[in-house]
């Protein structure tokens, strides 16, 4: 996933008095701006990618709608800042994802049938193959946080070269273990860039009560090092950030703390979750943030390039459906053994576990799997 | 306790009479609404705070319309921080409040775990009485709604161990109400289980007005006379269908709702016990250390003589719920109480 590139001497901005951003709300090149030199295939594949996360999210939500799938997580809006951060990590980098960061995860090699498996209820979509540096989703808030930053310090402990991107939203910002985690990564100087996908609510909660900094990415001063705030629907921007911050985490210069906090500045076009009616707080999406479609954006942009046309964007959307609809057969016919629940609670099953994985098997033999379902 | 800022002089009324005016036909979670409501409307101390309980009206609906019957500073939407939560809460009851904390699904307590346990339950111990804290920290625990990862959770015993708070499980509307009440004006904080999966699946009459249920008292659900089902929140319904079962076969199940389990009502779990001599004890919450085997102790220490057969314990397994899928087959099906009581019966 790595790539040489000759990239111009960008400085990260003070969050207090700037926003990173590349592409104009359009999709033009800001006039104040030189273009980072980043390779068209690159370009292309943070297309592709963002095109698949729009489908892989269009498809996910109907399955739930359908029964198919369980509670999901929606990304609309999420593309740019998903994807093109998880595009600017090398392929030994580390990702601490959340439950809402599917895209990412598919970007650093995680399938999506996997992912589709988990959310139709199969433990076995917990399964991460050996080569896929991604840790399982996580649910509860900020909890990966101080994890991540301890997985960066192991990275400098044993001598690699490795970065660790942890993803969270703006509600996580107010869990102790953002603060506690943000404090080691200081203190213990660690290559770990934080990556909060600000979009805005947690939940029902918007920004403004979650927090009564003026920006996120201003949380960083009071830990020692940097932050920055990105224009989250700009994927060049996001990619260019992240890109530098991973850079700094690796080989910082004199004086310069390996950290970043990033903030992703984008909106939640749908709901919390599927299971969550936003008409209950909010009077749907603001024109600005519908304005803001970073898909459409990036295409105009990739056009205007003469890195896309409309053929391309058949191709593309073409191989991307076929790549979910591949994937939503493998994940239905997943099929799970319920005694699963007995394996890898402990690296050896107690004499206890054992005894109880028993007795389910007896019972099972005895009366069938339908009656565990009878009597509700 | 009073602090200055506060008169915490008498604030609240006397309960109407014991015997209900009227009742109103209630799911669980509309009870619970219905509690709230009343303990917010009769005693100004009280506040609702917790993640989207206000504008949202909760993830399951339990605080809807509150807020704007109360307004922003009796029904409060906090920032994402259930340590922050439940910290802020103790104070506010420390200062002369009576807060009701929501955590939004018991697998996101832990981090709030600090504060209800080593601050919370021992603040009257730790200062000798001088300090108390009037707490209710509600939420929804256990399987069964196909919820994702961390919201499935039952860990009421590793709450029930801890000295100090006591631990409330209802199983009908009419309870959800009366013990929130309780647990509101206890001058002890309560944690208070609301079996999700009960939300919307049961229906019953609730009293209309102030209603408060004791804690610390089991119910006795279903009189039996040969085996007692001990069991509480969720995992009553399970137990009744298992019961009626049972009872076509010829086996007379007592069903006995814990309600509380800490502190158990080891009084009436004795005396059911003592009539029948045989016991099952249900609850989905993983075995080893379950409040399965405190009641099984209590019957050890107190019953020893009048035991005819083993106890038996029909729980969730010692490991994490699993995702959906297999739900069903880690919780304590209807058919896995018939069976263990066919067990214990032949014994």
């Amino acid at each position: 996933m790595s790539t040489t590139r000759d990239h111009p001497e960008y400085r990260l901005p003070d969050p207090n008095f700037h926003r990173v951003q590349l592409l104009d709300v359009d999709g033009g090149v800001r006039p104040d701006v030189d273009l980072p030199a980043i390779p068209d295939e690159r370009l292309l594949a943070i297309y592709e990618d963002m095109r698949l996360a729009r489908r892989f999210d269009e498809r996910a939500v109907s399955l739930q709608r359908q029964g198919r799938i369980s509670t999901y997580a929606p990304i609309r809006g999420h593309e740019a800042a998903q994807v093109a951060s998880a595009h600017a990590l090398a392929d030994d980098d580390w990702c601490y994802p959340t439950y809402r960061d599917h895209a990412a995860k598919y970007v650093r090699g995680m399938d999506l049938a996997t992912m589709l498996k988990a959310m139709a209820g199969h433990g076995d979509g917990y399964r991460i193959d050996e080569d896929v540096r991604v840790m399982p989703e996580f649910i509860p808030i900020a909890t990966q946080i101080p994890q991540a930053v301890g997985a960066a310090w192991a990275a400098r402990l044993r001598g690699r070269d490795e970065v660790t991107l942890c993803y969270f939203g703006d509600g996580a910002t107010s869990e102790g273990d953002f603060h506690e985690g943000l404090n080691f990564a200081g203190v213990f100087d660690t290559p770990t860039v934080f990556f909060c996908i600000n979009n805005q609510w947690a939940i029902s909660v918007p920004r403004e009560r979650q927090t009564a900094a003026a920006t996120l990415a201003g949380k960083a001063h009071a830990y020692g090092f940097q932050g920055v705030q990105v224009d989250g629907t700009d994927p060049l921007a996001v990619y260019e950030v992240t890109r530098l911050a991973a850079e700094k985490a690796r080989d910082p210069a004199a004086g310069e703390r390996r950290p970043t906090l990033v903030e992703a500045v984008t909106y939640r076009q749908g709901a919390h979750s599927t299971a969550d009616d936003p008409s209950t707080y909010r009077d749907g999406v603001p024109e600005k943030w519908r304005d803001r479609d970073p898909l459409d954006r990036y295409e105009t942009f990739l056009r205007d390039a003469g890195l896309l046309d409309d053929e391309r964007v058949a191709a593309i959307d073409a191989r991307v459906t076929e790549e979910i609809d591949d994937a939503v057969d493998r994940a239905e016919a997943a099929r799970d053994d319920p005694e699963a629940m007995f394996e890898h609670v402990y690296a050896e099953p107690t004499a206890e576990l054992e005894r109880q994985r028993a007795e389910l098997r007896r019972l099972r033999e005895r009366y069938g799997d339908a009656a565990f379902t009878e009597g509700w | 306790m009073s602090a200055p800022e506060f008169d915490t002089s008498q604030r609240t009324e006397p309960d109407p009479g014991s015997e209900p005016e009227s009742t109103a036909d209630l799911t669980l979670v509309e009870a619970v609404r219905d509690g709230l409501r009343t303990e917010l409307a009769r005693d100004d101390r009280v506040l609702v705070l917790g993640e989207d309980v206000g504008r949202a009206g909760g993830v399951f609906r339990a605080t809807e319309g509150l807020q704007e019957a109360f307004g922003r500073d009796r029904v409060v939407d906090t920032p994402l921080a259930e340590s922050g939560i439940v910290g802020a809460a103790i104070g506010l009851a420390t200062h002369g409040l009576r807060p009701v904390a929501e955590i939004q699904f018991m697998g996101f307590v832990y981090p709030a775990f600090d504060q209800l346990v080593s601050h919370a339950a021992r603040l009257r111990s730790r200062s000798r009485g001088r300090f108390t804290c009037s707490l209710a920290v509600r939420m929804p625990y256990g399987a069964g709604i196909a919820a994702p990862e961390h919201h499935s959770e039952s860990a009421e015993a590793l709450f029930a161990h801890q000295p100090g708070l006591k631990v409330v499980v209802p199983s009908t509307p009419a309870d959800a109400k009366g013990l929130l009440a309780s647990a509101i004006r206890d001058p002890d904080p309560v944690v208070v289980l609301e079996p999700k999966r009960l939300y919307r699946a049961t229906r019953g009459a609730v009293p209309t007005g102030a209603h408060t249920v004791p804690i610390g008292e089991a119910e006795l659900r279903r009189k039996g006379s040969d085996v007692s089902v001990f069991t509480y929140g969720a995992m009553t319904r399970p137990a009744a269908v298992a019961a009626e079962e049972l009872a076509a076969e010829g086996i007379d199940c007592e069903v006995v709702d814990l309600r509380t389990v800490s502190p158990l009502d080891r009084e009436r779990i004795v005396d059911s016990f003592e009539k029948t001599g045989r016991a099952v004890v249900v609850h989905e919450g993983p075995r080893s250390g379950g409040i399965g085997a405190e009641v099984t102790a209590t019957l050890q220490e107190a019953a020893l003589f009048s035991q005819e057969a083993p106890v038996a314990r029909v729980t969730g397994y010692d490991v994490p719920v699993p995702l959906h899928r297999n739900e069903d087959f880690y919780l304590p099906a209807a058919v896995r109480i018939v069976d263990a009581v066919r067990e214990t019966v032949r014994c």
